[in-house]
């Protein structure tokens, strides 16, 4: 889920008509001390921070004035919370607190409808208390009942002065969850204060990844979830995933050294979500470190395959390359097959690659991305739906052993081989690239290429052009992926399909 | 018998002239599965290999009924997620009872959507985020198997139902139990999102009223609390028959995500210990190794006999 920060979720609160603390988020602090002054007396300095427990890692401070404000900002903006660094600081005025309530919103899946959690005391530590959570179902047209949010409110101690505006926030609360698809709203606590008010002085949001794309104005960048800032490379996976919808890209690092006492880093390269924690389990128990996790299923295209393999590879270090899914894939393997294959090739791979690609024409997959690797430095292997996840990674370990023991050097990522025609040759546009034609094909050349192409590409005397109009064409790039890396295994140097890897 | 899927269901394809939906139709018709027509707004009067192509769901309902002597039983919806609500809505207004939204990537806002408007009319959906639903030697609905001789070589006729969190993993199973001898009755592919039509208790209940299950494996994972839910009906006897399961995502962190949506322990809910346990107090056995769940299957249809 794409998770926001207090102060965004606070703004989307406020927006829907639920109070929150005046005051306002700090880059600098500068900025904080500008903002403590505005908003005047005591306020509270927060770190804007995905986690829990902020107080207790001095996340939450108060100043009495916007000097001490500076101050505690200047000390929070160098804070780390985990992998992430603190990037901005909330200064809120303090408020002067009557009773607290837990308001939570998430999606029940054994409902299938999202589920209000309500408890009378908010603050840390609802986890352990919840048998006094109040669970109100909240039909996704219409939300929660009135009658059941009032119920539970005359629970409280709370004056009854205050029921009408504690269930309209209560209600804000299921609407803006509603306007922005999130996943999960927490307010903790929702407070009303001693002068009469009813605020929000705490929020958690996330947002539905699979959403993300109809809310452009949350400014989400990444919507997936990681332990860590986005780093370089998953900036590169995620954008090369948005621009083609052809199957499923996903890409997290989880590693960039090897740990102590395994035998590597490897680059994995999984199909298929079950089949690729199988695949990893199965790596672990060989003792090596995995450097990312990497999943390219749902039939994908060639193109989608070799980015994400470019991706892989862009990782130093690597002993090499790993890639196992479910081993009964229904989709196409081939196409993983050439994608793999053209990578491996314009990178010369010099590190051993295991690769089951089980499933669909898995005959046709290995034979293809073997014959394409054979002259490779690093051995390529493929296995089938008949090897197991546990073989294949056991002959991985026997292949790196030996790498390592004749002295291969850890990957380190290189510029891709390119013909010399790239850049000057003729060149027809493809979805996120376009292919080259080699100028001194003859007639021959055009006409295997031709045959080779899918019926992408005719040949006319020794030119060699699209069989179709430049639209449909631009859709080929698997077929001409394929064309490429046959007429290679052919010995023919026909054409090139140059893809851009954008950020790379 | 099977469930939910088999040779005399009218099935439709929403989405039948796109690339994938000429893609599984190919296999669904090449595997026996009856197609009887599909619909692509603005494309009516074409066909796909054969079958007729309507604008909307109630003019292809109106084609089957005088065709086919009955209503449409099955829509298989293939178009774009943004699309599918909108889709599955019209399927589900037009009278049609089961649904397969094979897409990823719905939002699960639209998920829910589609679940509270099958709840208002009476009707049930696998997925969405699924492969599908295979009756081995019967029908297909979605793209599990890919192609129909492949389907047909990997998957063997049986009396275990299988029901699946993972696509891929779904093939794997019924594939690696062929060939430990023991056939399939039904393979469900329930979808890897977190908001789903058809929970592994529902699949299950499913099993246990065909009479041709003798047993039913699950390829559990972490996240969610289907599995959870799944022990509770065995506990109070609803589920009798005998389960087998594997439940994957072991060695994951709390709060990082492997691919599906559903697959996320959060707030310490959904854990694999939590899964197993559970399942084995309520008399499931579970494998602790996917590679042992041909034979724990085996050991427990080999006690039935």
């Amino acid at each position: 889920m794409a998770r926001l920060h207090e102060y965004q979720g606070k703004r989307l609160l406020s927006d829907a008509g639920l109070a929150t603390p005046r005051g306002g988020v700090a880059r600098t602090p500068d900025e904080a001390q500008r903002i403590a002054s505005d908003v005047g007396g005591r306020v509270v300095v927060k770190i804007q921070a995905w986690t829990t427990g902020r107080k207790a890692m001095g996340g939450v401070r108060f100043a009495d004035t916007p000097q001490q404000a500076r101050d505690l900002a200047r000390d929070m903006l160098a804070m780390k919370v985990g992998n992430f660094p603190v990037e901005q600081v909330l200064i809120e005025e303090c408020l002067d607190i009557a009773e607290e309530l837990f308001v939570s919103l998430s999606i029940n899946d054994r409902e299938r409808q999202p589920m209000l959690l309500l408890a009378a005391t908010g603050g840390s530590g609802i986890e352990q208390r919840a048998e006094q959570v109040r669970r109100v179902s909240c039909p996704v047209k219409t939300g929660p009942a009135e009658t059941e949010i009032r119920s539970f409110l005359a629970t409280t101690p709370i004056d009854r002065g205050l029921h009408d505006r504690l269930h309209a926030s209560i209600r804000a609360v299921f609407e803006v969850a509603r306007k922005h698809e999130a996943r999960s709203v927490e307010i903790n606590p929702l407070v009303t204060t001693k002068d009469g008010r009813v605020l929000a002085a705490d929020c958690r949001m996330t947002i539905d990844d699979y959403a993300v794309f109809r809310h452009p104005d949350l400014g989400i960048e990444i919507a997936r979830e990681l332990d860590h800032p986005p780093t370089p490379l998953e900036r590169i996976a995620y954008a090369a995933e948005q621009r083609d919808h052809r199957g499923t890209f996903y890409f997290a690092q989880l590693n960039t050294a090897a740990a102590p006492g395994t035998r590597g880093l490897v680059g994995f390269h999984g199909a298929g979500g079950g089949g690729s924690m199988m695949s990893m389990d199965a790596l672990t128990a060989e003792k090596f470190t995995i450097a990312n996790f990497t999943d390219t299923s749902g039939n994908p295209s060639a193109s989608k395959v070799y980015r994400a393999a470019r991706v892989i590879l862009q990782q130093p270090g690597l002993c090499g390359y790993f890639g196992s899914g479910s081993g009964v894939a229904s989709q196409e393997q081939i196409w993983s097959a050439y994608g793999l294959a053209k990578a491996f090739w314009e990178l010369n791979l010099s590190i051993p690659a295991v690769i089951r690609l089980g499933g669909n024409s898995e005959d046709r997959a290995v034979d293809i991305l073997q014959r394409a690797c054979e002259g490779l430095p690093g051995i390529v292997e493929g296995y089938r739906k008949d090897d197991t996840p546990k073989a294949i990674a056991h002959r991985f370990a026997e292949l790196v052993e030996a790498s390592l023991k004749a002295g291969v050097e850890p990957w380190k990522p290189r510029r891709t081989r390119v013909p010399n025609y790239v850049g000057s040759g003729k060149s027809y546009d493809i979805a996120g690239g376009r292919v080259w034609i080699n100028p001194s094909n003859d007639a021959a050349t055009a006409c295997r290429a031709a045959e080779l192409s899918m019926k992408a590409l005719k040949a006319e005397g020794a030119a060699l052009l699209p069989a179709m109009e430049a639209e449909e064409f631009a859709k080929r790039d698997s077929e001409l992926i394929a064309c490429e890396v046959e007429c290679r295994m052919a010995g023919l140097d026909a054409l090139f399909v140059e893809l851009d890897v954008d950020g790379m | 018998m099977s469930i939910i899927i088999d040779q005399n269901k009218n099935v439709i394809v929403q989405g039948i002239t796109g690339r994938e939906g000429q893609a599984r139709t190919t296999l669904m018709l090449g595997y026996g599965t009856k197609v009887v027509a599909g619909c692509t707004p603005g494309k009516k009067g074409q066909d796909v290999l054969g079958v007729p192509v309507f604008d909307t769901v109630p003019e292809a309902q109106a084609h089957t009924r005088e065709r086919h002597g009955g209503d449409v039983d099955i829509s298989v919806i293939l178009v774009p997620a943004k699309f599918v609500k909108g889709a599955a809505i019209e399927a589900i207004e037009a009278g049609v009872r089961t649904l397969v939204l094979v897409p990823d990537r719905v939002p699960v806002w639209d998920a829910m959507e589609i679940a509270a408007c099958a709840r208002q009319h009476g009707a049930q959906f696998v997925g969405p985020n699924t492969l599908g639903v295979i009756s081995p030697g019967k029908a297909v609905v979605g793209m599990i198997g890919g192609k129909a001789e492949s389907a047909r070589a990997w998957f063997k006729p049986g009396n275990v139902g299988v029901i699946s969190r993972s696509g891929g993993m779904s093939s794997s199973t019924a594939y690696y139990l062929g060939k430990a001898g023991i056939g399939t009755s039904t393979i469900c592919h329930i979808g890897g999102d977190s908001v789903l039509g058809m929970r592994i208790p529902d699949v299950a209940l499913m099993f246990q009223n065909d009479p041709e299950t003798k047993a039913i494996v699950i390829f559990g994972e972490i996240g969610g609390s289907m599995e959870e839910d799944l022990a509770q009906l065995m506990v109070e006897r609803r589920v009798t028959k005998p389960v087998v399961a594997y439940i994957g995502g072991k060695a994951a962190k709390e709060g990082t995500r492997f691919s599906h949506a559903g697959a996320i322990i959060e707030g310490g809910r959904g854990t694999h210990a939590g899964k197993v346990k559970a399942l084995t107090e309520a008399g499931a056995v579970v494998v602790e190794s996917f590679g042992d769940l041909p034979e724990a299957t085996a050991r427990v249809v080999g006690a039935l006999r």
